[in-house]
């Protein structure tokens, strides 16, 4: 534990080189190379070579944003992310043209032979490093905030619920002056993690009113569609009755539903995210440095938001190429790190991983070594 | 060019050939060859792309339904959004013509002509987003005011879309977008309607619009129908635009002015393409193939209208 804590220390201390200029570089550098004595030789001095990643574009801003906190402190590494989407990227990950995946689930059975075998018949590392709350907007005049159930929810886009001063909503919204506006649920028309996630809260809260299977494109046939998140928050604030899912913090000036989570109604704060990872299950029969989790959508916790997108980095413990396990291990230390994540929370405007998940993720990147 | 056809033709002589007349002849026929070629490539990659999509099972195309339940409803979308563009955009288009070529004082003329061909300079990303934010959101009073007095025309059958982002819509969008194209090409073909019938009508004593009826509409006739042609074409391939605009991803339906709209083939292939996989891309290329095809088909048929009316078309 001592190892690790050396380690973060020194991800930090890297990271906040990025801001100085060359003086800091040596400084920097002899942090770096303490550390890699400490983990093995799997961190040298200075890193070169290339670091390629694709996959999810969800994480896209907040991959710039270590992209550039990264490179600041290695410039030397060429890095790529190539946002094809978490499919592709988990598939260039195993065809071994990309060194580490991004993906908005977790590898399925399949897919974590075929990784394995990618790997030099090690381990595979699955981090939950990006995540991210996902609000239901709404735009309706005179109305800032309600408190919907999973059910409500669930009718709502299912297109039972009709109005908004429907009694259901009503019934948990005593305060609110609610008008007759006809509800215009909006989905995306694309394929996204977005809507995979928030399908699967509704059909594991709601499975009453929400009968149809998770699925990253919308399952319901019809309905207001636009596409992106730009593009669905786009013709809710343009449309008095509107309501959608999106990323938390793209809100903006629409309004924004609490969700009932035990007897309380919760808002989609990143803290209230990041606490529901941290207490979600792990996905069972996966290897040690393996934390892909099942999102507990059911949890009554105080202070839990269950609606989250949870998005990962997957890639080796063991690479056959000095050059990338240290790339990708340099590059991991400082994602995980407070730095890295704070800095993709300005960016991004996702949540912080919270610091047991931190440990948790430190154990997978400091074991990240050369195969053989 | 003129109409006229030279009376006899020039005798022939032993004709003088210079390297310059072989090299000419030699790159324009590599030019023809080539885009024979590049044409047979696209068409071999769609087919051997689209080839797991055609011999896959149903249940393993996206929406597990199979690949004509998955493409149906596309092409209904794409055919309708073209079709409603062209049955507004070739009057207004004919009529943007005649009035440059006829009626507009002559400087006039020349800036209207400017102005319209502009129309096809902007690209279709800024069409998209004007339809969005501008159009989309005045066209919601017509919605509503077609369901409550048209609804039992099929097209109009409602309930009315609350933000006007609908294949009505998209529709009228499309139609300003091909506009230009049909007005360029009927403008060009009516100002060759031959002087001689022009003065000849004029002379026995035809007003300005009985001149129009007699000489230049039954002259131009082939070369506005080759110009919808090639304005439906770019209808029926329109991506982003209509990828912005409509709300799609709704099963077969004529109605035209629901938030349940068909998307169109090119714009499903933009939306769903960044995270399909496997089967899911071969799905969305044999969708491509089909648009291919009827592309194909629409500009053989504008082919053979016009060399059906070859003597009359101004496009020889």
């Amino acid at each position: 534990m001592k190892l690790s804590t050396k380690t973060r220390a020194a991800g930090v201390t890297a990271a906040l080189a990025t801001s100085l200029v060359l003086s800091a570089c040596g400084a920097s550098n002899e942090e770096t190379s303490d550390t890699g004595s400490g983990g093995g030789d799997s961190t040298a001095a200075e890193l070169s070579g290339s670091l390629v990643g694709a996959g999810a574009s969800s994480q896209q801003s907040a991959m710039e944003a270590w992209q550039a906190g990264f490179q600041g402190v290695y410039p030397d590494v060429q890095f790529s992310y190539d946002p094809a989407g978490s499919g592709a990227g988990r598939e260039q990950f195993i065809e071994g043209r990309a060194d580490f995946a991004g993906s908005d689930a977790a590898l399925d059975e399949e897919e974590l032979t075929a990784a394995s075998e990618r790997c030099a018949g090690g381990e595979v590392f699955e981090l939950p490093n990006y995540i991210s709350p996902i609000a239901v907007l709404f735009n309706l005049e005179g109305v800032d905030s309600l408190n919907l159930t999973p059910a409500t929810i669930a009718g709502i886009f299912a297109g039972t619920i009709t109005t908004w001063n429907d009694p259901a909503i009503a019934a948990d919204n005593p305060d609110a002056t609610l008008p007759s506006t006809a509800i215009t649920p909006v989905h995306r028309a694309d394929d996204s993690g977005t809507t995979d996630n928030f399908t699967d809260y509704l059909f594991q809260a709601a499975p009453d009113v929400w009968t149809s299977e998770p699925d990253g494109v919308w399952p319901l046939e019809g309905g207001e569609s636009a596409q992106g998140t730009s593009g669905v928050v786009e013709v809710v604030t343009s449309t008095d009755g509107a309501v959608t899912y999106a990323d938390a913090s793209r809100a903006g000036e629409l309004g924004v539903a609490s969700v009932a989570v035990g007897g309380e109604f919760a808002a989609p704060t990143p803290e209230a995210a990041a606490a529901v990872v941290e207490n979600s299950p792990a996905v069972e029969g996966r290897g040690e440095y393996d934390f892909a989790i099942e999102v507990n959508r059911l949890t009554e916790g105080s202070g839990e938001y269950p609606i989250v997108l949870v998005s990962y980095h997957v890639g080796c413990i063991e690479y056959d190429d000095k050059e990338k396990a240290d790339n990708v291990k340099a590059f991991m230390n400082y994602v995980i790190s407070a730095d890295g994540q704070a800095t993709a929370a300005e960016n991004a405007g996702n949540a912080e991983i919270s610091d047991s998940l931190r440990e948790q993720a430190q154990t997978a990147v400091d074991a990240i070594t050369t195969a053989g | 060019m003129t109409a006229t056809k030279a009376p006899t033709e020039p005798p022939v002589q032993r004709t003088v050939r210079r390297p310059g007349d072989r090299i000419f002849a030699g790159s324009a026929k590599g030019s023809g060859i080539f885009i024979l070629i590049v044409l047979a490539g696209v068409a071999a990659f769609l087919i051997s792309e689209a080839l797991p999509a055609l011999t896959a099972p149903a249940d393993e195309i996206p929406g597990g339904e199979g690949l004509t339940a998955y493409i149906a409803p596309l092409i209904l979308g794409t055919l309708l959004g073209a079709v409603l563009a062209l049955i507004v955009a070739t009057p207004l288009a004919v009529g943007i013509a005649l009035f440059i070529t006829y009626y507009a004082p002559r400087r006039v003329a020349a800036v209207l002509g400017y102005v319209v061909d502009l129309l096809a300079a902007i690209p279709s990303v800024v069409y998209g987003f004007w339809g969005l934010a501008v159009v989309a959101p005045r066209m919601v009073p017509f919605h509503e005011w077609a369901a409550d007095n048209l609804s039992f025309l099929p097209f109009f059958a409602g309930p009315a879309s609350t933000s006007g982002r609908t294949m009505f819509t998209v529709g009228l969008v499309l139609a300003v977008m091909i506009l230009p194209i049909i007005s360029a090409i009927s403008r060009e073909v009516f100002s060759q309607a031959p002087a001689l019938h022009r003065e000849a009508a004029l002379a026995l004593g035809a007003t300005r619009w009985e001149m129009i009826r007699m000489a230049v509409l039954p002259y131009g006739k082939s070369g506005v129908i080759a110009g919808a042609m090639l304005g439906l074409g770019r209808a029926l391939g329109e991506t982003m635009a209509v990828a912005i605009i409509l709300s799609g991803g709704a099963g077969a339906t004529l109605n035209l002015i629901s938030n349940s709209n068909p998307s169109t083939i090119a714009s499903n292939i933009a939306l769903r393409f960044p995270e399909a996989t496997g089967l899911g891309v071969n799905t969305l290329i044999a969708s491509g193939l089909v648009l291919f095809v009827i592309t194909l088909v629409v500009n053989m048929l504008a082919r053979w209208v016009v060399n059906r009316r070859a003597d009359f078309s101004g496009a020889n």
